[in-house]
């Protein structure tokens, strides 16, 4: 990573009436890495997104995008950007390749260039044999990359993808993904929303949102290392009766469950969290097995959405 | 028995559709304003009874008797203003040229045609490209003078149709029709222009382009200005082939005017696109917008009857100016150089139009 920044952000805001949509942002996000936002459905990824972009416009504070001041000069900007939108907007009812000629011609591609680079997109994102089919007849994953291929037809610095895999199978996801790493490599800055923790993981760097708000950022090795809590790992049969059995307690920040098992965050003051846990449940005479266990992006995800973590 | 009809529901139902439209502003204001501006509107304006045509004048006799004939017909108030012209042939020409409705030719042999009373003392030529003047002149015809008493065989006037003596409908409305086809569709087409790209999603992606809002709304009714030449010519075509429209005027000078009125009417289409917010918005102004041009271009009632004030509102309407043209050309075989009145006010609609269109369009979401 270079030391300059792609997206640098101060207390952006944004209100419709009197909805927070977001609220006081402040971002830094460097050149050539894939940045995520990560946060449940109306956190305000797409707002903050539309705000990047120089769509919405922003009701406080500002943001520079590729060093241009997106408020002043929007349309410089977008000359360098591609957004991939959350809901599908190419058009239905043209085929994949007309989408794809459009798109080229409305970036003023030379015929020459837009036609080779499709050829070569449609290659790499194996549509080559639907390239006549329409773009409402496709599937989810199908309509996804062709998306993606709209987008990055015009080679664009920075790349804007919100929730580009949310209508898609994990396979066609890990494919997006190793597109995407293939697009950094080339210099390329992404930054893309997600809920998919999984995928969150793979991001160079990450902002967790919540309500609008910045609650965590950093990589995410960083803040799962910096997690001012004890994570332990419960197995048993009765998952239920224990998270409910062990919320009551004012030392467990929170029990979520993760699969079969449960992750109880524990305050980290406390010294042998494992004894107290099953002090706890003692009375009951539920069986346990625990451990502690290096805490994952979900720990993270629940300890910010708490707004327990270091600022 | 009619099995499954729960009152609770067709009440839910009746319920939510309300609300929606409340949440509907446009549509709720509708509800209203469609009746009572389209009441007031067209009970004012419309009027059969046409009024103050302007005439011209050959009087060849120059009498006392014959100045008082012209005197009793201004009298009659369905000619007001009068001009004086020099032959029956420039009258002809004033007419084609659509600058008088009616021409007063009063012979040199007037008196003795007064004295004999044997045939009509003088002729109206009557411009019937429009049949409500016809009907107009009509109401002339048995004007008394002092001296000579009008019967059903023996007139004051000679009724002189000019341009379809035949007085077949076809030729007074299929020309108008082009005009009235076009409107409709041409706006219809580009009301939804915008409006469908913004519902379906398409216009998130397109405004974070580099495209320019004047480049959108060019290349949105480009297409369409073709496709009005085409449906221009099929109109014509049918009329010829089904009607036997006789095409009087030049055909090149036609096309030049459809150049003129497509673009002018698509940028009405446009605007509407620009401010409706869904299609159905964009279908309710486009026939709201319709029906006064339908009304009050002078294509159904005439133009002349209506008060000054919504004749001067509806000089506003691309299509009063292009039926001006279309009826000018084709059936009184008029040369658009004369008719150049009637192109700039669509150039000058097209061009604030387009203003309008692209100033409204904006390339943000809020
Ligand atoms: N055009 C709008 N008008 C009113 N409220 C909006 C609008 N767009 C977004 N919001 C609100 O702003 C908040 C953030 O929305 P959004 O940015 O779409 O969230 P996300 O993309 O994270 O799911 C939500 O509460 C949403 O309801
Ligand atoms: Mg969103």
């Amino acid at each position: 990573m270079t030391g300059n920044l792609a997206i640098s952000a101060t207390n952006l805001t944004r209100k419709f009436g009197n909805i927070l949509a977001v609220d006081h942002l402040n971002l830094e996000i460097p050149e050539a890495c894939i940045f995520g936002f990560l946060g449940p459905n109306g956190c305000g990824k797409s707002t903050t997104i539309r705000m990047l972009c120089g769509l919405l416009t922003a009701t406080e504070g500002e943001a520079t995008v590729l060093g241009i001041d997106v408020a002043r000069h929007p349309e410089v900007l977008k000359r360098r950007i591609g957004y991939m939108t959350q809901r599908f907007s190419l058009y239905d009812d043209l085929t994949a390749l007309e989408n794809l000629r459009f798109m080229g011609d409305i970036y003023r591609l030379d015929r020459q260039t837009r036609d080779d680079r499709i050829a070569l997109l449609l290659e790499r994102f194996e549509l080559e044999a639907l390239s006549n089919q329409l773009a409402g007849t496709m599937s989810g994953g199908q309509r996804q990359r062709l998306a993606l291929m709209a987008v990055t037809l015009h080679e664009p610095d920075l790349l804007f993808l919100d929730e580009p895999t949310s209508a898609v199978d994990p396979e066609s996801r890990r494919q997006f993904w190793e597109f995407l790493f293939d697009m950094v490599d080339t210099g390329t800055t992404i930054l893309v929303t997600t809920h998919f923790m999984d995928e969150a993981e793979r991001c160079h760097g990450l902002a967790i949102l919540d309500k609008g708000a910045l609650a965590a950022s950093g990589s995410p090795r960083q803040m799962k290392e910096s997690l001012p809590i004890t994570v332990i790992e419960i197995e048993s049969g009765h998952s239920r009766a224990v998270r409910d059995l062990l919320l009551l307690n004012s030392k467990v920040v929170d029990v979520a469950q993760i699969g079969t098992l449960l992750h109880a965050l524990v305050d980290p003051g406390e010294a042998e969290p494992i004894r107290h846990l099953q002090r706890l449940l003692r009375q009951s005479g539920i069986k346990t097995e625990m451990k502690v266990v290096v805490p994952n992006l979900e720990d993270v995800f629940v300890m910010a959405t708490h707004g327990l973590m270091p600022a | 028995m009619i099995s499954g009809v729960s009152i609770s529901r067709v009440w839910a139902i009746a319920v939510k559709e309300v609300r929606h439209l409340r949440r509907d502003r446009l549509t709720g204001g509708m509800i209203a304003g469609i009746p009572v501006v389209m009441t007031i509107l067209f009970g004012y304006a419309i009027n059969n009874d046409v009024r103050g045509l302007s005439a011209g004048v050959v009087d060849e006799a120059n009498t006392s008797a014959s100045r008082q004939l012209i005197a009793a017909t201004r009298a009659s108030q369905v000619v007001d203003r009068l001009s004086a012209a020099d032959s029956p042939w420039e009258l002809e020409q004033l007419l084609a040229n659509n600058e008088i409705s009616i021409g007063i030719h009063i012979p040199a042999d007037f008196e003795r045609r007064l004295a004999l009373g044997q045939r009509p003392l003088a002729q109206l030529l009557v411009d019937d490209s429009d049949p409500i003047i016809l009907g107009a002149a009509r109401g002339l015809v048995n004007l008394s003078v002092a001296g000579f008493q009008p019967t059903e065989s023996l007139t004051t006037f000679e009724l002189l149709p000019m341009f379809n003596p035949e007085r077949r409908s076809a030729v007074f409305i299929v020309p108008g029709l082009c005009g009235v086809i076009l409107t409709l569709t041409m706006v219809l087409f580009t009301s939804i222009a915008i409006v469908k790209e913004r519902e379906r999603g398409n216009l998130e992606l397109l405004i974070t382009t580099p495209v320019t809002s004047l480049e959108l709304m060019v290349g949105k009714i480009a297409p369409y200005i073709v496709i009005g030449y085409i449906q221009v010519t099929l109109i014509l075509l049918l009329g010829v082939w089904l009607f036997d429209l006789p095409l009087r005027g030049s055909m090149v000078e036609l096309y030049l005017a459809v150049g003129f009125f497509v673009p002018s009417v698509l940028t009405l289409g446009l605007i509407i696109s620009t401010i409706a917010t869904t299609q159905f918005q964009a279908f309710q102004l486009t026939f709201v917008t319709f029906l006064p041009q339908l009304l009050l271009s002078g294509f159904m009632f005439p133009f002349e009857g209506m008060p000054k004030a919504v004749q001067y509102f509806a000089e506003i309407f691309p299509l009063t100016h292009f039926l001006r043209i279309v009826r000018g050309i084709v059936i009184r075989d008029a040369h658009l150089a004369a008719l150049t009145d009637e192109l700039w006010p669509l150039l000058l609609f097209f061009v604030t139009g387009m203003i309008f269109a692209t100033l409204r369009f904006s390339k943000r979401l809020d």
